[in-house]
């Protein structure tokens, strides 16, 4: 680890004002202190906000804010979120352990890096860690890697679960830039796929920090479900996930959403497939159409071919779960 | 590890002009005086800070760099605290952080100022073990030892949290402590016995 020096700052402006441009945020710490031990993040200067950025929940009348400091533990077992939007409690549930849950903030969750082995063995080429080094896996052991919206740049996925509920509900990310000015961004523009510049992960302007995160009322609390499929049952990140809700009427759908972890660079929805399903009934065949739709955009690397199969299952069980919430 | 400071007193009477000058020009310049800043003033590498350790308040320098595991072992010689892969992946180094259950490898001591950590040492009291220390002990909850203290320290706050309904749920809240001995089944029993004891 590279020396630095530790701040912290009372609130977001003193926080903002304090940020040098080598200095980084520190939250629950941890990916940022696994990065700092690698050498792979070498910042001079550590601020830490967890006194400075809201740990609360709060709802209003058009949705429910979650402040960045608010602990993953916190929101997962928070009981509006349990009523209301129990996609993203399923979703925080299916990741990590509970000691990194317990560390881990809302805001850190939706910076946190990839885990492509590439990015974190510095003696291999990795354009996300190193820009102009070539990316390792495209050609290499990309077993884990995305299949769908890679680059030969970069085929690394985002690895957070919390990040799949948020997108398929549309949620919207709150930041203050360095100016102090706040703005929304809307989650699906949030994270950036990789294309020539794989080592912006996101749009947060630089300097800015994450204020909120927001995610407006829906109806589809009666009906979510998320699937994880790992290499373990447990503490495992995703070979493929699939955050699944629908709005019924009867046996009909009246709107879908369906998106996936562990396929791409950011959290990724299947809107094709979410198109497809609205109007039709809740059966098993329109389920596996619906899938398959889903997947015919999908394009794996050399040792990922078996996730176009995971998907599509998951896909498919997702859905049925939702149905059966 | 005392750091010699390589700056002259003249070298810093000039960089001290120098700076005021910089700070009274506008705004607009600001950034470039907080860069030439960073670029000039030593960084501060270490720092002081009291932490309360099994209800006893520590006062010491500590390097910025320091983790809360480091800072238990190194400095305080609680070595109850185990160091397994030091990368928040086997769980090992399990500590309370104000009653919850907290990876200290990856835990800043910094950051630990004003907040009550328990270790493995602060958990029986006086010679009488914890319950959970005694149910690993009676259904063989460990083998080499050396993942031991991080499971306690996890098994007690899975019972505090109530993830004991059934052994799936225990195995779950329980998948952040790995055990290279495979000692999981004497692991589950001793959960499971603290657990229907407290509900009695």
């Amino acid at each position: 680890m590279r020396p630095f020096e530790y701040v912290k700052p009372k609130d977001s402006k003193e926080a903002l004002r304090a940020k040098t441009p080598t200095g980084a945020y520190i939250a629950g710490g941890t990916n940022l202190v696994d990065l700092l031990k690698k050498n792979i993040a070498v910042p001079h200067q550590v601020l830490d906000v967890t006194q400075a950025l809201s740990d609360k929940i709060t709802l209003k009348r058009s949705g429910i804010e979650m402040g960045a400091m608010v602990r993953n533990t916190t929101a997962a077992i928070n009981p509006t979120i349990l009523e209301q939007f129990p996609l993203v409690s399923k979703a925080i549930l299916a990741g990590a352990s509970p000691q990194i849950r317990n560390m881990a903030s809302i805001g850190g969750n939706l910076l946190q890096r990839t885990r492509c082995p590439y990015f974190y063995d510095t003696s291999l080429p990795c354009n996300k860690r190193a820009p102009g080094s070539g990316c390792g896996a495209y050609n290499g052991e990309n077993r884990m890697s995305a299949v769908i919206g890679y680059s030969a740049d970069c085929v690394a996925v985002h690895p957070s679960d919390l990040c799949v509920a948020l997108a398929a509900l549309d949620a919207t990310v709150v930041v203050q830039d360095a100016q102090g000015k706040k703005r929304s961004i809307l989650f699906k523009d949030f994270h950036r796929l990789p294309e020539s510049a794989p080592q912006q992960d996101n749009t947060l302007p630089e300097g800015a920090l994450i204020r909120e995160v927001y995610i407006p009322k829906n109806a589809f609390h009666k009906h979510s479900a998320y699937v994880k499929i790992r290499d373990r049952d447990s503490y495992a990140f995703a070979l493929v996930s699939v955050a699944a809700a629908l709005q019924l009427d009867g046996n009909r759908i009246v709107a879908a959403r369906l998106a996936s972890g562990g396929v791409a660079h950011k959290p990724w929805r299947w809107l094709a497939a979410e198109q497809f399903l609205a109007g039709k009934e809740t059966n098993a065949t329109v389920f596996a159409e619906a899938a398959a739709l889903a997947v015919q955009d999908v394009r794996p690397l050399a040792h990922n071919a078996f996730k176009v199969d995971m998907l599509k299952g998951a896909i498919e069980t997702a859905l049925q779960e939702a149905l059966q919430a | 590890m005392e750091k010699k400071n390589s700056y002259s007193r003249r070298f810093f009477i000039k960089a001290s002009a120098a700076l005021g000058a910089l700070a009274l020009v506008p705004k607009y310049v600001s950034s470039f005086y907080r860069d030439i800043k960073a670029l000039i003033v030593p960084v501060k590498e270490h720092i002081n800070l009291t932490v309360s350790v099994n209800k006893k308040p520590y006062t010491m320098q500590a390097d910025t760099r320091s983790t809360l595991l480091d800072l238990l072992r190194e400095n305080l010689q609680l070595t109850g605290t185990k160091k397994g892969c030091d990368h928040g992946q086997c769980g090992a180094c399990t500590v309370h952080v104000d009653g919850e259950r907290t990876l200290s490898c990856l835990t800043l001591s910094a950051m630990t100022v004003g907040k009550e950590v328990t270790t493995i040492e602060g958990l029986s009291e006086g010679d009488d073990l914890h319950p959970m220390q005694e149910a690993f002990i009676a259904c063989d909850g460990f083998q080499c030892g050396y993942c031991t203290p991080g499971q306690i320290m996890s098994a007690v706050a899975c019972v505090k949290e109530g993830h004991t309904g059934s052994v799936e749920e225990i195995k779950a809240y329980m998948s952040g402590n790995l055990c290279r001995c495979g000692a999981y089944n004497g692991i589950v029993e001793s959960i499971q016995k603290v657990a229907q004891h407290e509900t009695i």
